[in-house]
């Protein structure tokens, strides 16, 4: 749920990174964390297990400018991409307000990204969410491994196997050397304001019109 | 889910409860917050605390809490409390989404601030769910 805080003139946003296992979802945080100065970006809050993998979430919140006159704060969620913890998933995508969908472009991940996908939109419909609905781009990840001569999707059966219906915007990256990394939170972070900015015009409106039935 | 809205008036009719209900019997910091962890108003001394992670935290853990009791076939467990050497933390419900969190030291029990915190619950979900 995003909020619009008219005293201190500040919209906050949640952007969650979903994805499966190992795709790059923690890394794309880090990436940002250090690549933003820290006037335009909070602490990198983290509650991982002992093997560094992302146990319930990591938070970056950050700051992005004025837009009307009000400050625009994204709050960077990521969740657990291993398949067991699909209930923490759903804990973290509560209130959320956009998507980035990492999926990992190694060849043996494939059926992991498709499942990943699927989790994602049951996961939304508890909610009363949809894909088709929520502000959404989907980030490729480790496009630089193609040089190492890993067996790889190509960017043409990434979109099949997940973008064929949704046709939204995606972007390749590496996250563990930036590439890509802005490229998508830009891009989630335009589409997320407005989505949180048109829910709010409508609901003025639909209230004005509600007032003026009565 | 939509778009919660708050006003300056809002902010400072919810942080008059705040203070009158629960600083004055000595609370260190209320913060309300909403269940996606943003902080709706605090109110206390913040004293170096990170409220953004205190935020998003408590609503993960408010919300793991709520998933154990629907595991125990509890419906919510509407009150969690955790005890530290200095200072206590307790989470109330309060409606479907929202949650107050204080902070507070030994000195001052439990019980009255479960007292308080139950008295003002009423209130600040009528301030947070009434039209403007």
């Amino acid at each position: 749920m995003a909020l619009i805080d008219l005293n201190r003139r500040e919209i906050h946003c949640k952007i969650v990174y979903y994805g499966p296992g190992r795709c790059g979802k923690t890394t794309n945080l880090f990436y940002i964390y250090n690549a933003v100065s820290e006037k335009y970006r909070g602490k990198l809050l983290t509650i991982e297990t002992r093997g560094e993998r992302t146990l319930f979430f990591d938070l970056l919140p950050i700051n992005l400018g004025k837009i009307h006159g009000l400050d625009i704060r994204i709050q960077l969620y990521t969740v657990p991409g291993q398949s067991h913890y699909r209930a923490t998933r759903k804990l973290v995508l509560k209130g959320v307000d956009g998507i980035v969908f990492v999926a990992d472009s190694l060849r043996k991940r494939r059926e992991k990204n498709i499942e990943s996908l699927l989790d994602l939109k049951n996961n939304l419909k508890e909610y009363n969410l949809s894909l088709e609905e929520i502000p959404l781009v989907f980030q490729y990840n480790k496009r630089d491994l193609v040089s190492a001569n890993i067996p790889l999707l190509t960017i043409e059966e990434l979109e099949n196997d997940l973008n064929r219906e949704l046709k939204v915007p995606y972007f390749e990256a590496a996250a563990i050397k930036g590439i890509g990394v802005f490229e998508t939170l830009k891009e989630i972070s335009k589409r997320t304001v407005k989505y949180v900015a048109r829910k709010y015009v409508f609901s003025q409106t639909q209230a004005e019109a509600q007032g003026g039935i009565i | 889910m939509g778009t919660m809205v708050v006003t300056t008036e809002k902010v400072k009719e919810l942080q008059r409860v705040l203070d009158n209900q629960l600083l004055a019997i000595g609370v260190s910091l209320a913060i309300l917050i909403d269940e996606a962890g943003n902080v709706i108003v605090a109110a206390g001394n913040e004293n170096g605390v990170d409220t953004t992670s205190l935020a998003a935290l408590a609503a993960a853990n408010f919300g793991a809490t709520a998933q154990i009791a629907k595991l125990l076939g509890e419906e919510d467990f509407s009150i969690l409390y955790h005890k530290g050497k200095r200072d206590n933390i307790h989470f109330t419900k309060i409606g479907m989404e929202f949650i107050l969190v204080t902070i507070f030291t030994d000195e001052i029990p439990l019980g009255l601030v479960r007292l308080r915190v139950n008295q003002v619950a009423q209130e600040l979900l009528n301030l947070l769910t009434e039209n403007d």
